[in-house]
C-alpha cells in the first residue's frame, strides 16, 4: 500500500523548489519510506519506553565559560551578501 | 449590552545573564559591533554541535521553583523549524511536549483581590538574532531588505507561559510586574523591558461574561514595558467587544503594539499556519533533574518579593507601604539596614514610602543618591517615640536631612523643631487657647467633644507645632473637666 503524501506542501515547508518530475519522483521515494515506518510501527512495542537517545546519557553540559568568537569578517565570509557587518537579506515578509 | 469577560494568557520571554550563550561558549554581550560574538554553533554552520550551559539550566530551575512550578525528572530539547533570517539554522532549540518546568502559580493582588495566575510551563531555548529592516521607512512590510546582527542568537532564553487566568489590563500588568520582580530576585536576568531582556506577548479574547466558550484571541507582540502592556491589553478588550457588538468577528491572529498611537494593528503575515514540525533534538541528550538538584536549588533561592511583602506586613507596616519597599531597590535596602539596627518598622515604612518617594521624585533625584542613611531614620523613629518630635515635625526634619541639611538632631535643631518639653510653657499656650475660646469650653462641658480637636489644633498653631499634641489634648480635657 504506498502511502500518501503531499510532497508539495513538503517542499514548501523545506523551502525548496522542484519540478513536476522531481515531485513526482521524491514523492515515490518518501512514499516508500513512510511505507517502511508503517510497517515498523506495527511491531507490538507495548512496554517498551520510546528511545529518544541510543546512548543511555543524560546533562552532557558545559561550564558557563567564554571560549571566544569568530571574527566578524570570517563570520560573514559565507553570506552571499553583507552590508557594514551585517548579513544582508532579501525583505523579510516578501512574497516567495 | 452584555457584560463581557476577557480571557487573557502571557507569554514572557527571559534572557539569562550567564558569561556565555546557551549552546556556545559565544559571550552574551550586548551593545558590541554587529557579528562579533558569533561561532559555527549560534551561526548554524554545518557540522557545529551545540553543547548547554550548565549555568543557563540552574537559572531555568531557579525561574521554576520560584514559581511553584513542578520539576520533569526528564525532559528534552526538540528542534522547532522555521524559516526566518532572524533564525541562522532555521530551527531553533526549544523544548516541546515536556518541559522541565511545568504546573507553578503567580499570587498577584489587584484592588484586594487576591488571584492566582497559572503557570502552564518554563521551558528553555535560544533567542535569535536582530534584524533591522533597510528601506520603506524601516517597516517590515515596506523593507527593501534586512540586516542581520547574529550577536543575540543563541543567548539562553526562558520561555514562561501562564493558563488563561487573567482576566483585567490591571491583572496583566500586575502579573507582569510581579514576574519581573522575582526573576529580578533570583538574580538570572536583569529584566529590562525597554532593551528586551523580558518580552510579553499577550492572547487575549473576550466572551459574554455567563458564557464557558472562549473566544477567539488574538496574541499583541511588541510590548515594551509594564504601562504599554495595561494599555495594549485595555485597548484589545475594547476593540474585540466592539467589534463583536457592531455585528463582526474577531480573527485569530498577530497583532502589532504601536506606543505612538495607542493601538493595536494586524501584522498581515502570510496566511498558512505554522507547521513547526517539532522533533527532538538529536545532537542533544535529554536533561535529567534529581530530586538532589531540585532540593539544593530550592534550598539556594533568596527571599522571594511575596515572602517579603509579608514579612513586612507582619512587622505592621502596611500592605501598600510593603509593596513599595519591595519594589524599590534601594527603599528596600534602607529599610532592611533600619530594621537590623532597631527602627521602627511602621514609622520608617511610612516615611520612606511616602516623605522620601515625594522628595525623590519633587527633587528628580534617588533617594539612594541623597545624605539620607538607615541610621538617621533610626534616630528620627526614636525622637518620635521619646517624644523630641511630633509626628509632623519628624516628617519636616526628614526633608531637611533629605536635602543635605544634616543629621536629624541637627535638622531639628536648626529648624527649631524640637518639642517643648516644659510642661508650664504647653500649659500656659493651653489657658490663653481656652481664654480666647469660651464657646468651645462650655461646649465641651455641655458634653458636646468636637470641640476638642479644634482647640488642640490652636495650641499646636501657637507653639509653631512645638507641643507634644497627645499632651496638650490632655491638657484641654483635664481642664474643661467638670
Amino acid at each position: 500500500m504506498p502511502v500518501e503524501i503531499d510532497i508539495a506542501k513538503v517542499a514548501s515547508l523545506a523551502r525548496i523548489a522542484l519540478s513536476d518530475e522531481e515531485l513526482r519522483r521524491y514523492g515515490e521515494q518518501l512514499g516508500a519510506i513512510l511505507e517502511h515506518a508503517e510497517r515498523v510501527q506495527q511491531l507490538p512495542t507495548e512496554g517498551i519506553p520510546p528511545t529518544s537517545h541510543p546512548v543511555p546519557m543524560t546533562n552532557a553540559f558545559r561550564d558557563d565559560v567564554v571560549t571566544g568568537s569568530l571574527p566578524a569578517e570570517d563570520a560573514l565570509a559565507g553570506a552571499p551578501e553583507a552590508e557594514d557587518g551585517y548579513f544582508r537579506v532579501p525583505p523579510v515578509l516578501g512574497d516567495s | 449590552m452584555t457584560d463581557y469577560e476577557a480571557v487573557i494568557g502571557i507569554e514572557t520571554h527571559v534572557e539569562l545573564m550567564t558569561d556565555s550563550k546557551m549552546f556556545c561558549g559565544c559571550p552574551v554581550d550586548f551593545g558590541e559591533a554587529p557579528n562579533t560574538t558569533t561561532c559555527p554553533v549560534c551561526l548554524g554552520l554545518p557540522g557545529a554541535m551545540p553543547v548547554p550551559n550548565a549555568e543557563a539550566m540552574e537559572g531555568i530551575l531557579k525561574i521554576g521553583t520560584a514559581l511553584d512550578c513542578e520539576v520533569a525528572e526528564i525532559s528534552y530539547f526538540h528542534r522547532k523549524n522555521y524559516f526566518y533570517p532572524d533564525l541562522p539554522k532555521n530551527y531553533q532549540i526549544s523544548q516541546y511536549d515536556v518541559p522541565i518546568c511545568h504546573d507553578g502559580s503567580i499570587a498577584i493582588d489587584v484592588g484586594g483581590e487576591p488571584t492566582r495566575i497559572g503557570i502552564t510551563r518554563v521551558h528553555m531555548e535560544e533567542d535569535t538574532g536582530k534584524s533591522i529592516h533597510m528601506g520603506g521607512g524601516g517597516r517590515i512590510h515596506d523593507a527593501e531588505y534586512s540586516l542581520l546582527d547574529f550577536n543575540r542568537s543563541g543567548v539562553p532564553l526562558v520561555e514562561i507561559v501562564t493558563e488563561p487566568d487573567i482576566r483585567s489590563a490591571e491583572q496583566a500588568r500586575a502579573y507582569g510586574a510581579e514576574l519581573q520582580r522575582i526573576v529580578r530576585t533570583l538574580g538570572v536576568s536583569d529584566a529590562r523591558l525597554e532593551e528586551g531582556s523580558m518580552r510579553f506577548d499577550a492572547n487575549i479574547s473576550v466572551r459574554p461574561a455567563d458564557d464557558p466558550v472562549l473566544g477567539t484571541r488574538a496574541e499583541i507582540k511588541n510590548v515594551n514595558s509594564l504601562r504599554s502592556l495595561q494599555r495594549a491589553v485595555a485597548f484589545e478588550i475594547d476593540r474585540q467587544i466592539e467589534l463583536i457588538e457592531s455585528g463582526g468577528t474577531v480573527v485569530q491572529e498577530t497583532r502589532h503594539w504601536n506606543e505612538e498611537t495607542g493601538k493595536t494593528t494586524s501584522m498581515r503575515s502570510k496566511e498558512e499556519s505554522e507547521d513547526y514540525r517539532y522533533f527532538q533534538e538529536p545532537d542533544l541528550v535529554p536533561i535529567e533533574v534529581s530530586a538532589e538538584w531540585r532540593d539544593a536549588v530550592m534550598a539556594a533561592l533568596p527571599e522571594l518579593p511575596a515572602a517579603r511583602r509579608s514579612r513586612y506586613q507582619g512587622l505592621g507596616v502596611d500592605a501598600r507601604v510593603a509593596g513599595v519597599l519591595v519594589e524599590a531597590d534601594e527603599l528596600g535596602a534602607l529599610f532592611e539596614e533600619a530594621m537590623a539596627a532597631g527602627g521602627d518598622p511602621r514609622l520608617i515604612g511610612n516615611w520612606l514610602s511616602g516623605e522620601a518617594v515625594a522628595w525623590s521624585r519633587a527633587e528628580n533625584t534617588a533617594v539612594g543618591a541623597s545624605p539620607l542613611s538607615a541610621q538617621h531614620l533610626v534616630d528620627l523613629a526614636a525622637m518620635v517615640a521619646d517624644s523630641t518630635l511630633s509626628a509632623s515635625a519628624a516628617k519636616q526634619v526628614l526633608g531637611g536631612v533629605l536635602g543635605g541639611e544634616g543629621s536629624p538632631a541637627e535638622v531639628a535643631e536648626a529648624r527649631d523643631l524640637v518639642q517643648i518639653s516644659d510642661s508650664g510653657v504647653i500649659e500656659a499656650a493651653v489657658d490663653e487657647v481656652l481664654v480666647a475660646h469660651p464657646d468651645a469650653v462650655e461646649g465641651i462641658r455641655g458634653g458636646d467633644m468636637k470641640p476638642i480637636g479644634f482647640l488642640v489644633g490652636q495650641v499646636m498653631r501657637s507653639t509653631g507645632g512645638k507641643a507634644d499634641p497627645k499632651q496638650v489634648q490632655q491638657l484641654i480635657r483635664d481642664k474643661t473637666a467638670g
